[in-house]
């Protein structure tokens, strides 16, 4: 059990380094070094750099020195939470992304509750009541919640939602709270808002879980205990969720592994088109206008919060499958 | 049932002779047979592959050719019988006349003005695979240009044919998620034959390279290098470039197939049998273990397009992946990214309608593929 753990964690901390080394090199892609950039910015505002400050700037940042070593400065001011400076906005990173980022996990988990709870019962139906008219039904919206892309999902919906209810779906708060600060009414007005989005997004990934569910309860269904469990006249519905469902359920909770890092990415995109705060259409944005600290920070931390979400789904995996927990792997 | 049957059976049927005698592909070409959703995805996908071959026929006019006064005309509807009953296909004639309240240009048909379609028309010159100069078209107008006259989908805010651009950016679509999965399978057969075949620790290796692959969020990943690439890059130069940024993460499940099939068929009794015979390790590769696990690939590369499509759509729809002047079905829907375009020019939107057709056609073959590859299950 400790060596699981213990593997996991190695396994999550050689996923962050990996995931700071592409931040880092994503910063370093553009032509010409920081520098360079923010002097341009700095210029095409009005104010001018002398050689000497430059120079000095070269020399914070490392810039004179190799790559290896500007990669070691880079990370170790990372580490204690410095970003460095967002070009387009003139301010630090951490205040531009401000509450973008949590936004975005809350959206991101509210995807993932919502897959859940859509997948576990249409799976548990699906299995149960194998090739009804219902399962036929319920395999092919997943599949169209699995074929269409989700910006596309997304426009669809905001235009029948302009067209039918004269409604502007975008966003994630009302006007009147866009710019307050955190109150209950702003968060009952997330709430509100929040269904839309974490409803599109969830439907991407329904579909793969309903299959998995259905697979594997139909594989438990069949097996002898449940015809036992039936003749000593169980109630049916306790035949079925008692047992085979818990054991189909393991697999089910691995799926976070990918359903996660998936959830994340469709989240930017779909960020987009509704226009919701979360840090998809500042890493847009900050990409176009070549913002590179800016977009490696939101690379970066998106990429650590998914590793960190992953590493809390393979716990509770272990929790829950008693097989991890005695080092068995089947 | 077919068990029950044959055990039942007191001598071998002539049907399970055949059974014995065919091969791997034969036994799963008739397993997949029996799948009808898959079969119908499968000629669905080569129609539309057939249709991106011959894109340029089935274009009307030139997918590039602007004007202003042909902004945003709404799709159009063809008369399939004239007034005294004849099947003569044709489109009324259009006039343009501005509205002076809102100023827009509001497009009336003209009843009188009749234009008759007509097959194989001439129209814009064009390069049948790149080398047979061409002019003929699937259908054009018996007068007038097609340009003044025919909008099957409609025309967009620069006054470009949506449909003749619809299937030019089929094929851009569908050949870069060919190209990609091509890039990737070599990737994930090569990393994943290794990872099975030699297993220790470069196995251990290769299958950790992949788990930190997939616990990384594409979508940001992708368009951080997206956006490194130069602005005066040509049209082929990103293409190319935004195909190999795709397939460099889309490889891990391949990868991962292969291995599971390296690892599955190293243990099986046939692949014992061929070593002691004396078989060499690259005959026991490719005569005894490709063969039987062709399938599984062929399945799993169906599986992986409808992902590239997607990716390479929604790159180019945030105006990350290919840009105009290139065609592709993201760049066409970049233009309804916004509830203003959308609400002027609703069939903007119907671009969406062959993506996800694709897409689900690609799943559901690939699905049916995947039962099939296992003849014996």
């Amino acid at each position: 059990m400790l060596t699981y753990t213990l593997q996991r964690f190695g396994l999550a901390l050689l996923t962050i380094w990996a995931i700071s080394v592409i931040s880092f090199v994503i910063i370093q892609l553009p032509p010409g070094d920081f520098v360079d950039a923010y002097i341009a910015s700095l210029s095409a505002s009005g104010s001018m750099v002398r050689q000497e400050e430059a120079q000095a700037l070269r020399q914070l940042y490392g810039l004179d020195q190799p790559i290896w070593v500007q990669y070691w400065k880079w990370a170790s001011r990372v580490a204690q939470g410095d970003f460095g400076t967002s070009m387009e906005w003139g301010r630090p990173v951490t205040e531009v992304l401000g509450d973008r980022l949590w936004l975005t996990v809350v959206v991101s988990l509210a995807a993932i509750f919502l897959t859940w709870g859509i997948a576990l019962p249409i799976g548990i139906y699906s299995a149960v009541r194998q090739y009804s008219a219902a399962d036929y039904a319920f395999t092919f919206v997943g599949f169209i919640g699995l074929a269409v892309p989700n910006f596309l999902l997304a426009l669809i919906i905001m235009y029948f939602g302009f067209v039918l209810f004269d409604l502007n779906v975008g966003g994630l708060f009302s006007s009147e709270y866009q710019l307050a600060p955190w109150s209950w009414g702003k968060v009952k007005d997330l709430m509100a808002h929040l269904p839309l989005p974490a409803l599109i997004l969830a439907l991407a990934g329904t579909a793969q879980l309903i299959r998995i569910m259905r697979a594997n309860l139909l594989d438990e269904l069949r097996r002898p205990y449940v015809a036992t469990a039936r003749a000593r006249g169980l109630a049916e519905w306790r035949v079925i969720v008692k047992y085979p469902v818990r054991a189909a359920l393991n697999p089910f909770a691995s799926t976070i592994g990918y359903l996660l890092p998936f959830v994340v990415s469709g989240s930017i995109v779909v960020s987009l088109v509704l226009s919701l705060p979360t840090v998809g259409p500042l890493l847009l944005r900050a990409l176009v206008a070549q913002d590179m600290f800016l977009a490696g920070t939101i690379v970066l931390l998106l990429g650590v919060l998914t590793v960190i979400g992953t590493f809390i789904s393979d716990l509770i995996l272990m929790w829950i499958d008693p097989r991890i927990r005695a080092g068995i792997h089947g | 049932m077919s068990e029950l049957a044959r055990a039942d059976a007191p001598f071998v049927t002539a049907a399970e002779e055949r059974v014995a005698a065919a091969t791997q592909l034969q036994l799963t070409w008739w397993r997949f047979r029996k799948h009808r959703i898959a079969v119908v995805s499968g000629i669905v996908v080569i129609l539309f592959y057939l249709l991106a071959l011959f894109a340029d026929f089935f274009a009307i006019t030139q997918p590039h050719s602007t004007d202003a006064a042909r902004s945003y005309i709404p799709p159009q509807s063809i008369h399939w019988f004239d007034p005294d009953g004849s099947f003569k296909p044709h489109v009324y004639a259009l006039k343009g006349r501005r509205d002076m309240r809102t100023f827009k240009l509001i497009y009336a048909p003209d009843p009188t003005d009749r234009r008759y379609l007509v097959p194989f028309a001439k129209g814009y010159s064009y390069e049948l695979f790149g080398f047979i100069p061409m002019d003929r078209h699937l259908i054009g107008l018996d007068r007038g240009v097609p340009e003044d006259a025919l909008f099957l989908l409609g025309t967009d805010q620069l006054g470009r044919d949506v449909w003749s651009r619809l299937m030019l950016a089929t094929r851009t679509s569908l050949t870069i998620g060919l190209i990609g999965v091509g890039l990737s399978l070599f990737l994930g057969i090569l990393l994943g034959g290794i990872s099975g075949l030699y297993g220790g620790v470069i196995d251990t290796a290769i299958q950790r390279v992949i788990e930190i692959l997939r616990s990384i969020p594409t979508i940001p990943l992708w368009m951080g290098l997206a956006a490194a690439l130069p602005n005066d890059w040509s049209v082929t130069q990103v293409y190319i470039a935004i195909t190999v940024i795709i397939s460099l993460i889309g490889w891990t499940e391949l990868a991962r197939v292969v291995r599971g099939r390296f690892l599955a068929l190293r243990e099986e009794d046939f692949i014992t049998a061929a070593e002691l015979a004396g078989a060499s390790q690259l005959r026991i590769i490719f005569r005894h273990m490709v063969p039987s696990f062709l399938s599984h690939i062929i399945a799993a590369v169906s599986l992986a397009l409808p992902a590239m499509i997607i990716s390479e759509t929604t790159l180019s729809f945030l105006g990350l992946g290919l840009r105009p002047p290139a065609i592709s079905w993201g760049v066409l829907l970049q233009d309804a990214q916004n509830l203003q375009a959308i609400a002027i020019a609703p069939w903007l939107l119907l671009v969406a309608v062959p993506v996800v057709i694709v897409i689900l056609a690609f799943n559901f073959l690939g699905d049916g593929l995947r039962d099939a590859a296992d003849p014996y299950g």
